[in-house]
């Protein structure tokens, strides 16, 4: 018999002010653009300066992100058994200057930290120094389903009681010469498109951004506890009519019908070619079910569906929908059951499951 | 405990030869792939040494049907790797169950994302390469190749102990019956981007390298794909599957020590074999051969050696280090060790650690030197990376 798993801690640095745990989306950033950066919150209160000055970005985040999920799941740091991390591309910014330091000077007088940092295990593995934690350590990198894949490992342990807490968590930094190669081929918009504005866009492409998501995931249920994960599935290739298919096969392994589901994340991005993945879902199976977005908000990056299942956790605890995120006006009181689905360019599809406990 | 994970095929490319049986034929030839670098233009050609895979791109892309130069050669060694795994377990369809595809990869596309870096705004016809940075984009890729469709793929990157950590996952999502059947194992290609990486942090060596010796200089970078297919007990049993052997054991653990260094006494390493010797359920009596991760480092050898003789309280089984043959091919090595480990436990042979002569100072265990008859059921590989991450994979023989 396998055991249900509780989301006890979460933490967020994103495009929003969601650094705090004590407000929900309550004050709003809108923006114009076609890249958007973290908010930062105050690092030196966080991290030794003298630490976070050789700190990539990426790890920074993850770092004060980790720190809010474990503080709120009232964790000392020593019980967190396990730290899978989810991240696209890693410490960019360090490969980056890290190319551009061979090409420019010849393969000459070069430093290994760009080096070390670039390896996309450095979060994982700096946050186990941070911390002591001599557990399992993974970390995905597979594009947008990076997140998904370190949620389904740790499910997994947990169930099978391989582990009590582990920390999981999704970051990735928006760097140069990453925003140049992909304005070239059109994966980021071409022109600035306003906050909420971004659905009717009509254009290639999507904001770029960044953030780091993390959680405490356990076996059992705090008094901090924000809801259960009820599954996780991710699929590689799916076309658009098999999305619904997909979506009806992935609720009924878990014993339940879209009429059940009170509330549906979907990871809109604006980009014309590629949104109608979610029309499917919205129009069809789900076109009675509150209905929300939110990549207007943080933008597309490969951990963007972090923020998804942190505003899950969030809608759960707060009762509340902030109205900024709203797709259509089905009204619901109290979500319990909550839905997400994600894609990016038709390529790596997943379903998240969120059950209020 | 059960019999483990059934491995029903492997595939390799990489230094010592194009498929297994090369790699095999090299293993007991003592015929290793360390050399001059060629294919790679860098300022450190004369000062280092690499296990290169001989075919270059061209001649990997008529092989694969491929059109010029549009993919990474991470991809293209592994797309060789997984077809001879997925050919050699007889699948015909790979879609007719729930398949899986987990691949390692620390360098993804880099040899192109670094080749073609300031090219990008001029040359419309090298951006198809942009996208190949992500890592994910190689295990995408080879996905493909091998026809995979809605199924379940991902990719690890843990730095040199991805590809084994890969194994351990399908392994893990097999027995938890999420998948039916998973491909797994781990690819990267040279670049400039390791080679200076590693330069900088002054541990290659400008010779063979030369593991468990006393006057060991360093690693040799190597390249190379390997996989295996792991399926289910009730696929084997339906389908009535020659099963290669088995994945009995895994565990993962972190030093958490230092971010590219190994601790003194290798607490993680112990702890992984620990946690892997407990998943068998076995006792460290039972181990007959270690493949060792042995890459040669000053740091490496002296820490896992230590680790060694603390797990099995002085009475270390016969181990070796293949780096010798391959160099150090990061992502891939666990991959790659496992290949043959699995070919050790067919052919009850032990593949020697090349290149050894002084003993080291600091213990008294030394390697098994020369290729070696011995019946083998169980054999531990360990592979460790950056980031303290420690891993380790227990085979056994197929029955």
């Amino acid at each position: 018999m396998t055991r249900p798993v509780y989301i006890n801690g979460i933490g967020s640095v994103s495009a929003q002010k969601t650094f705090d745990n004590s407000v929900f989306l309550e004050d709003v950033t809108y923006r114009s653009d076609t890249i958007i950066n973290v908010i930062s919150p105050d690092y030196k209160s966080y991290i030794p300066p003298a630490a976070a000055r050789r700190m990539a970005k990426g790890i920074k985040m993850s770092t004060v992100s980790a720190k809010t999920a474990i503080q709120e799941a009232d964790l000392e740091e020593n019980k967190i058994d396990a730290i899978i991390v989810g991240t696209g591309l890693g410490c960019i910014g360090d490969s980056e200057k890290f190319v551009r330091d061979i090409i420019d000077n010849n393969e000459q007088y070069l430093t290994p930290t760009r080096f070390i940092q670039s390896s996309h295990n450095t979060v994982a593995g700096q946050l186990a120094l941070g911390m002591g934690c001599k557990g399992h350590n993974f970390t995905y990198v597979h594009s947008a389903i990076s997140f998904e894949s370190a949620l389904l490992d740790a499910k997994l342990q947990l169930e099978n009681k391989e582990a009590d807490n582990i920390l999981v968590g999704g970051v990735d930094e928006l760097v140069d010469h990453h925003i140049d190669t992909h304005r070239l081929i059109e994966h980021i918009k071409q022109e600035p498109v306003a906050t909420m504005a971004v659905l009717k866009s009509g254009t290639k492409g999507a904001i770029f951004s960044e953030g780091a998501h993390f959680f405490v995931l356990s076996g059992e249920k705090s008094h901090s506890c924000h809801a259960e994960l009820v599954g996780v599935s991710t699929f590689n290739n799916l076309s658009k009519n098999q999305v619904s298919e997909k979506a009806r096969s992935f609720l009924e392994e878990n014993n339940l019908t879209s009429d059940s589901i009170d509330l549906i994340i979907l990871g809109y991005n604006g980009d014309v070619e590629f949104d109608g993945y979610y029309d499917g879902l919205a129009n069809g199976l789900f076109s009675n079910t509150c209905q929300i977005y939110y990549k207007h908000l943080v933008g597309e990056f490969d951990t963007a569906s972090g923020f998804a299942f942190w505003l899950g956790n969030k809608i759960i605890r707060h009762h509340n929908i902030p109205p900024v995120l709203r797709l259509n006006s089905v009204e619901v009181s109290e979500p319990k059951l909550i839905l997400c689905y994600n894609q990016y360019r038709g390529e790596n599809h997943s379903f998240t499951l969120l059950r209020k406990c | 405990m059960g019999a483990g994970v059934a491995i029903t095929g492997i595939g390799i490319i990489s230094a010592i030869g194009g498929n297994v049986s090369e790699n095999y034929r090299s293993l007991i030839s003592g015929k290793i792939g360390i050399d001059k670098i060629t294919q790679i233009e860098t300022v450190h050609k004369d000062e280092i040494m690499v296990g290169e895979i001989k075919d270059d791109n061209p001649t990997l892309e008529k092989r694969l049907k491929f059109l010029e130069n549009q993919n990474s050669r991470t991809v293209l060694i592994g797309c060789i790797a997984a077809q001879e795994a997925v050919e050699q377990a007889g699948i015909l369809d790979i879609n007719d169950v729930r398949t899986g595809f987990i691949s390692g990869t620390t360098v993804g596309g880099m040899d192109k994302s670094e080749q073609y870096f300031y090219d990008y705004f001029d040359r419309p016809e090298v951006r198809q390469h942009i996208t190949g940075l992500h890592a994910g984009d190689s295990t995408k890729k080879i996905a493909d190749h091998i026809g995979l469709k809605e199924g379940f793929v991902t990719t690890i990157s843990t730095a040199c102990s991805s590809a084994a950590n890969a194994i351990m996952l399908g392994a893990r999502m097999i027995k938890s019956r999420q998948l039916d059947r998973v491909i797994v194992g781990g690819t990267d290609s040279l670049s400039k981007f390791t080679i200076n990486g590693f330069k900088t942090l002054m541990i290659l060596s400008d010779t063979y390298n030369t593991p468990f010796d006393d006057n060991r200089k360093g690693l040799n970078l190597g390249e190379a794909a390997a996989y295996l297919v792991l399926e289910s007990d009730a696929i084997v049993n339906k389908e009535n599957k020659t099963v290669l052997g088995y994945l009995k054991g895994y565990g993962n653990a972190n030093d958490a020590y230092h971010q590219t260094a190994s601790s003194e006494h290798g607490d993680g390493a112990v702890l992984a074999m620990q946690k892997a010797l407990e998943v068998a359920g076995m006792d460290p009596s039972e181990i007959d051969y270690v493949n060792a991760h042995g890459t040669a480092t000053p740091n490496n050898d002296l820490s896992e050696g230590r680790a060694l003789i603390r797990l099995f309280n002085g009475k270390v089984p016969e181990f070796s280090s293949t780096k010798a043959f391959t160099g150090h091919t990061l992502a891939a090595a666990g991959g790659v060790e496992a290949v043959y480990s699995i070919l050790g436990l067919q052919n009850d042979v032990i593949f020697p650690n090349l290149n050894y002569k002084t003993q080291m100072k600091e213990f008294d265990i030394s390697p098994v030197t020369k290729v070696k008859n011995k019946p083998l059921n169980t054999v531990l590989s360990n592979s460790f990376g950056f980031g303290g991450n420690c891993s380790t994979l227990i085979f056994s023989k197929a029955k």
